[in-house]
């Protein structure tokens, strides 16, 4: 089994870290993990991607062609990261950021991630995590115990508390559309 | 010790003679650096010489020391990569004016701001020897140069001045007349805890005399005589005579700055390994 | 062993921890900045040291510098840095003072696009200082690679006196994948140049002896005061110009590596037991390599991975017997064309030698590599 993962949006919005999260999820998994980005110059703003692959077998190359499962954070990311999804991936979005999804795909959920961020963490700097756990909520693609551990080994001391909330609340979200 | 006896002791055999011009100063501020070191009595095994290149660099081949004869402008990088592995060294760089101000200018200050325990001793003949009399930051301006056969129109560093801004803690001038003094200045700037800088006046009879009417190596350093004012006496000048001074190409000769209060900077490291590892 | 998730450049550092490697001296740039960044943080831990220099020139420099004082030491840049950093290496050649220089390849030339992948270096990693000299150069695939190519890196400076340079790219630098490091880096072997044992007064610095054309080197500071140059020198280590004295100062620096391949050559076979065609890469475009060669054979292609570990010196031997067995070679590097030029050169007609150079700032993917392997085998 093999799952791609696109997570894409603006630079700031903690897409890098939470691929990360994923990968290292994974990895306790004892499942192979890569993790790759691209990025302009900007640390903040700025268009930003990162890919996340996940496979019980050896992975080469190591960025997503066509991802299962692409993440949107912003209709720029929308426009731009939807010229690779064919008629078998899921596009996720935020829906406080994007209208259009262009691009080919099976399943278009829209979710209030930063709006779930901000009404139970109380701040949108938790949208990356709400957005991981409704990617494991949706796929599965890791067990509920790692990603848990792999969030707290990532987050500030003194947050944990609302990071796990906030991955809870992702989960949550996409109940309804779990497999 | 007479100089015969210290060619014998701290040069090494078979190295000389030197590639310097009859009546160049390079000599006597290279024996002027093994007159100091004697002085301290320090070993020879303790003490680095790393140079760049030009003519002052050739020095660090001709004496029996560590000794790495470089690259053109980075003899400090080098010098204080050895000072970071092996604090217990004296490193000295002799460099030239060329050598240290031009295209190892940006190394220069930045060893000065770190105040890293290195001993920098400028041979400043106003030119660049090696290459065959081209003007350097440290030609005043209005002389002759063979890049500038209509006289230089760039003013020359204030190098003493530049290094004291940059965070040298000792700073110091001498001249090949006032060997004594020179000596003095390069002894007390290998024991100083932190950046030295000892900017010693050379002739340079063939590149830079020549081109500008000087006269001979002796009528080049009857100049240094002329110019130069003992630092005491020179702060004893009041306003009005030492703008006049200054005006007639006068500089003051010895140490004129140091500062024994900034942290020397692999001090400081040993000091950041410690908070790396978890003490205080 | 602990299993992480860490990224190439990481994985760099840790190698270059369990190496003993005691001193940095670098500039920032991307996309190696995360080297500097986390041996800033490593080295004074392991009681080493960590400098971050006025411009790329001093970071080599100071290594050079820290090498002759008896450390083992490093530096990381990227493209416009490598450019900087050439004089430099042509001195650590030349004067025979281990070193080891990282440079993470990105798009160029000048400033080109810092944080897209490419490997326009390969050139300039073999002969990009004045004059002629021997480098080794190394091209990690994976995260792991990085870890112990790093070691082998800095054995290999230390064993040959030589700067060896790990050639990476934005690729692998910049990836995260898993790795199994040791738990106690004590037990990985590592090499320590080899120092003098006569007396002082005995000790000739760049003398031989037999067919061991390595010298060995004495700490600034040990008792054996001897002098570097970057000027043409004999065995005494001062300079000498005569053309006989050029010449066999020259023949060793080359005799010392190129006597020794079996060494310092390495490469990796993937599935070329049976292959009618090789694809040939190294550094992060073979990672599309293994993918295009598992797809080819599963539509009848018998195809393999030629990976080159260890680029320069060319391993010369190896693709001449490649080029006798298979019916074509494939080379794929995220440039113009540039290993393929040695590539044409040692197979000199033997079979056909095709490139497929990507320049448009991103790895190839796997299919798109098929693609230019059916055009040259016909299916």
């Amino acid at each position: 089994m093999r799952h791609n993962f696109r997570f894409a949006g603006t630079g700031g919005q903690g897409l890098i870290t939470a691929a990360i999260i994923l990968a290292e999820a994974a990895i306790e998994d004892n499942k192979e993990a890569v993790q790759s980005q691209s990025y302009g110059p900007e640390a903040r703003g700025g268009s930003s991607k990162a890919d996340c692959i996940i496979s019980d077998d050896k992975i080469w190359f190591n960025r997503v062609v066509c991802p299962d499962v692409l993440l949107v954070m912003s209709q720029e990311a929308a426009n731009k990261y939807t010229g690779d999804t064919d008629e078998n991936s899921i596009v996720v979005t935020d829906s406080l950021f994007v209208k259009d999804v262009p691009g080919k795909h099976k399943q278009r959920i829209d979710l209030p991630i930063t709006h779930t961020a901000v009404e139970q963490c109380g701040k949108t700097l938790f949208a990356n995590i709400v957005a991981l756990g409704a990617i494991v909520g949706l796929t599965h693609c890791v067990t509920d115990k790692s990603i848990e551990n792999a969030v707290l080994g990532r987050v500030p001391k003194g947050t944990e508390e609302a990071n796990k909330k906030a991955l809870k609340a992702g989960m949550d979200l996409v109940k309804q559309f779990a497999k | 010790m007479g100089m015969e006896q210290l060619v014998e002791k701290y040069f090494r055999p078979g190295r000389l003679p030197h590639i310097w011009c009859p009546g160049c100063g390079h000599g006597i501020i290279t024996g002027a650096i093994v007159k100091a070191v004697d002085k301290l009595g320090l070993s020879k095994d303790e003490v680095a010489v790393i140079s760049g290149i030009g003519c002052s660099s050739r020095a660090s081949g001709y004496l029996d020391f560590n000794t790495a004869n470089t690259l053109h402008g980075r003899a400090l990088p080098i010098a204080s990569g050895l000072k970071m592995a092996n604090p217990k060294l004296k490193v000295i760089v002799p460099s030239g004016d060329g050598d240290a101000t031009a295209i190892g200018g940006n190394h220069l200050i930045h060893a000065a701001r770190r105040n890293i325990d290195l001993t920098l001793v400028v041979y400043n003949n106003s030119i660049y020897g090696m290459t065959g009399g081209q003007y350097s930051p440290m030609t005043p301006k209005g002389s002759k140069a063979t890049t500038a056969p209509y006289l230089t129109i760039e003013p020359a560093f204030n190098l003493l001045d530049l290094a004291k801004a940059a965070g040298a803690t000792f700073v110091a001038r001498s001249t090949t007349f006032h060997v004594q003094n020179m000596v003095d200045c390069i002894a007390k700037g290998i024991q100083h805890k932190g950046f030295s800088i000892i900017e010693c006046v050379s002739a340079c009879p063939t590149n830079f005399g020549r081109q500008n009417r000087m006269g001979a190596a002796p009528k080049m350093m009857e100049w240094q005589r002329d110019h130069a004012v003992m630092v005491g006496a020179w702060n004893r000048m009041d306003e009005e005579t030492r703008a006049k001074a200054i005006a007639d190409g006068k500089f003051p000769i010895g140490v004129l700055y140091e500062n024994n209060d900034v942290q020397e900077y692999t001090e400081a490291y040993d000091d950041l390994i410690k908070r790396a590892q978890g003490g205080k | 062993m602990s299993i992480k998730l860490l990224q190439g450049n990481q994985a760099v550092v840790e190698g270059a921890i369990a190496a003993g490697v005691k001193f940095y001296g670098g500039y920032p740039i991307t996309p190696s900045t995360e080297i500097a960044e986390q041996l800033s943080a490593r080295l004074p831990q392991v009681g080493g040291k960590f400098m971050q220099t006025e411009d790329e020139l001093a970071g080599l420099g100071a290594a050079v510098g820290a090498s002759m004082g008896g450390k083992k030491a490093m530096t990381a840049t990227s493209g416009p840095g490598f450019s900087l950093k050439q004089e430099m290496l042509g001195l650590a050649c030349t004067a025979e003072i281990p070193v080891v220089i990282v440079d993470v390849q990105r798009v160029g030339p000048a400033t080109g696009q810092p944080t897209s992948p490419a490997q326009g270096e390969v050139m300039m990693s073999r002969w990009g200082t004045h004059g002629d000299h021997w480098v080794i150069v190394v091209s990690p695939v994976s995260v792991p690679e990085c870890f112990w190519l790093t070691i082998r890196a800095v054995n290999l400076a230390e064993k040959y006196r030589v700067p060896v340079i790990i050639l990476m790219d934005e690729v692998v630098g910049h990836m995260r994948e898993k790795i199994e490091l040791p738990d106690d880096y004590s037990t990985i072997k590592t090499v320590e140049r080899k120092r003098p044992t006569c007396k002082p007064e005995d000790y000739l610095a760049y003398g031989t002896t037999g067919d061991d054309l390595v010298p060995p080197m004495a700490d600034f500071g040990s008792g054996y005061r001897w002098h570097v140059t970057g000027l043409i020198h004999d065995d005494t280590g001062f300079p000498k110009g005569t053309p006989e004295g050029t010449v066999n100062a020259l023949n060793r620096l080359h005799d010392k590596i190129y006597n020794n391949l079996d060494d310092i050559v390495t490469f990796e076979e993937y599935k070329m037991e049976d292959a009618e065609y090789a694809i040939l890469s190294f550094g992060g475009a073979a990672r599309t390599a293994y993918d295009t060669v598992d797809m080819a054979r599963k539509e009848g292609i018998k195809v393999g991975l030629f990976r080159a570990i260890t680029i320069w010196p060319f391993p010369e031997k190896q693709v001449k017997a490649l080029a006798g067995k298979v019916k074509g070679i494939l080379v794929h590097e995220l440039n113009y064309g540039q290993y393929v030029l040695e590539v044409e050169r040692v197979v000199s007609g033997k079979c056909p030698v095709w490139l497929y150079g990507k320049y448009d700032n991103s790895s190839a993917t796997p299919q798109q590599l098929l693609a230019e392997l059916k055009k040259h085998t016909g299916r």
